[in-house]
């Protein structure tokens, strides 16, 4: 489903402040693989997630989406095969507009737009019922301007956005670091559901350790730019956060892991 | 009374700037654009609006080619913008500077070119204010009507969105460049539809209209968003809104004059009254916060906190 070979990304290269941010990366996804990424700041996994997405283009490697080569393909083109949702809950949703209309955009994504209704009667109750299946109570307030929703409804809502038009890939950049505790267990509960129900090939980037092991059936750990632990099946399944962060002493030869990701 | 037997006047002219307004409002609001083009491109509609008619074409064509125009020079500060990466506020005013040329090219080198309202059969011209105020109300009503109509669609809809939020549109599929080119060309074309309809109703083109003509938009906006807001505040109340806050700003325009202000003045005092409207919202923040509540359905305000 996804193909990434030897992606390289630098930013600021030839100055003082240059870093590397992809080493060389290789990461290769079968169609229906929910994978976890972790690593510490800095680690590159967001790079890689902006990489996939087409934030900017990389210095060196290509990227396939499905077979196609999307390394050169501008973001709001290779759309049509992702569905992104931001660490920002304020990024994935139009704050002035509502939340029907919010909907509707996305449910035009990779299909051609035209000059019809935006948002047309049986749309409506369309929205309403997805809404409904949030369980947020988000359904009788369609023509509620989503700058009105709190961060963890705005971050549900995303969501839906991001997974209406089935994508190709689902990529989730710590889509609940910036919710409270139970929101963002809540978030992470729809997210489970969502990406069962459709089958989505996913790729889910956690500062939590725990939530990594939890979710999805392989996880890997980036570390400087390139992939370090890649485990997949039964040993993910069976996988502790010691033997997590001994491994990571391991592969990184003797790297510190940072606060934030054990803690957390 | 002297003030009385201004209004009409004041009203026609205010219908004027108020669709100039729109224009502004579509750059401002919607794309979220402080589009400095409208300076030159509102004279640009006068200029081709004035030089057509002085050749015998018919009024419809001289207005459509002066809207067609004014489309131009907004495409012209898109492509500066999003194809060359230059700044949105310094694309518009290259484009400001260079349709000052333009015009005077548009004008034959003169600085003012007049309009003969006896040889054309014109839509607005001062002598006949009641028929200026029909003609100009019906004018605005399909201008409206047009927007509210294209703007809910679901190309519209996209247009919205990457004014309000370009990381989101992107992330949908939606062109955000061609959108900010497509928005500017709409809102510098209305512009100068009504520097079109201005040169017909002061009977002349002049190479000065127009000097200043963003901060009486943005007057417009402000004097209208401050009541439409508290009505109902949705594209077609708002619209209407901006519509009646360039009346007011030419009724109050006339009025100052004749309690005696020298004219000279008056951009002075447009200048004010827009730096007033724009520093309202941050000295509020600043000064008079009051400490956050939650909101009537219970939920947190803003959400976003870190665990």
């Amino acid at each position: 489903m996804l193909k990434i070979t030897n992606l390289q990304k630098t930013f600021n290269p030839g100055t003082v402040n240059a870093k590397t941010a992809l080493n060389g990366l290789n990461l290769e996804l079968q169609d229906g693989d929910f994978v976890t990424v972790i690593g510490g700041n800095g680690a590159g996994k967001s790079t890689l997630l902006n990489a996939i997405a087409g934030v900017w283009k990389p210095d060196y490697g290509t990227i396939a989406i499905d077979g196609v080569d999307v390394t050169h393909m501008p973001e709001h083109k290779r759309a049509k095969f992702l569905g992104r949702v931001f660490q920002d809950p304020m990024k994935g949703t139009s704050p002035d507009m509502e939340i029907a209309e919010n909907l509707a955009i996305a449910s035009k994504r990779g299909v051609k737009r035209r000059f019809v209704r935006g948002v047309k009667k049986a749309d409506r109750e369309t929205f309403k019922e997805m809404l409904a299946s949030l369980d947020l109570g988000l359904e009788n307030r369609l023509s509620t301007k989503v700058g009105l929703l709190s961060g963890g409804q705005r971050q549900a809502v995303t969501l839906l956005m991001a997974t209406m038009n089935r994508p190709k890939l689902l990529l989730l950049d710590e889509h609940t670091a910036a919710l409270d505790p139970k929101t963002a267990a809540k978030v992470l509960e729809l997210t489970d559901q969502i990406v069962q129900k459709n089958k989505l090939t996913t790729l889910m980037i956690t500062h939590n350790m725990r939530d990594a092991i939890a979710h999805g059936n392989r996880l890997i750990m980036m570390h400087e730019g390139n992939i370090i632990i890649d485990v997949s099946g039964e040993e993910k399944k069976n996988l502790t956060v010691e033997q997590l962060l001994g491994l990571f002493t391991q592969a990184s030869g003797g790297g510190v892991v940072n606060d934030r990701m054990v803690l957390s | 009374m002297a003030f009385l037997y201004a209004l009409p006047g004041a009203v026609a002219e205010g219908l004027i700037w108020g669709l100039m307004g729109i224009g502004v409002y579509i750059s401002y609001k919607i794309l979220d654009i402080a589009d400095l083009t409208v300076d030159g491109s509102i004279c640009t509609g006068a200029c081709v609006c004035a030089v057509l008619l002085g050749k015998g074409v018919p009024v419809w064509i001289s207005v459509l080619a002066a809207l067609l125009a004014g489309a131009l020079a907004g495409v012209v500060t898109g492509l500066l913008h999003t194809a060359l990466g230059i700044p949105s506020i310094l694309a518009g005013i290259l484009t400001q500077l260079m349709l000052y040329s333009v015009n005077l090219c548009i004008l034959g080198g003169k600085s003012l070119v007049a309009i003969n309202p006896r040889a054309n059969n014109l839509w607005v011209h001062m002598s006949d204010n009641p028929a200026s105020i029909l003609a100009m109300v019906i004018m605005v009503a399909v201008v409206i009507i047009g927007l509210w109509q294209f703007f809910y669609t679901e190309i519209g809809l996209t247009l919205k969105s990457t004014g309000d939020n370009p990381d989101m549109s992107r992330a949908q599929g939606v062109n955000v460049k061609l959108n900010k080119v497509v928005g500017l060309a709409i809102a510098n074309g209305i512009v100068a539809l009504a520097g079109a309809m201005l040169a017909q109703y002061k009977g002349s083109a002049n190479i000065n209209d127009g000097r200043g003509a963003i901060v009486i938009g943005l007057a417009a906006i402000f004097i209208g968003l401050s009541v439409s807001m508290k009505i109902k505040p949705n594209f077609v109340v708002s619209l209407i809104g901006v519509l009646g806050g360039g009346i007011i700003y030419y009724i109050v325009y006339n009025f100052v004059i004749l309690m005696g202000l020298k004219t000279d003045y008056l951009k002075m005092l447009s200048a004010i009254i827009v730096a007033i409207f724009l520093s309202v919202p941050y000295l509020k923040s600043e000064y008079f916060t009051k400490q956050k509540s939650l909101q009537p359905d219970g939920t947190e305000n803003g959400g976003g906190s870190h665990a």
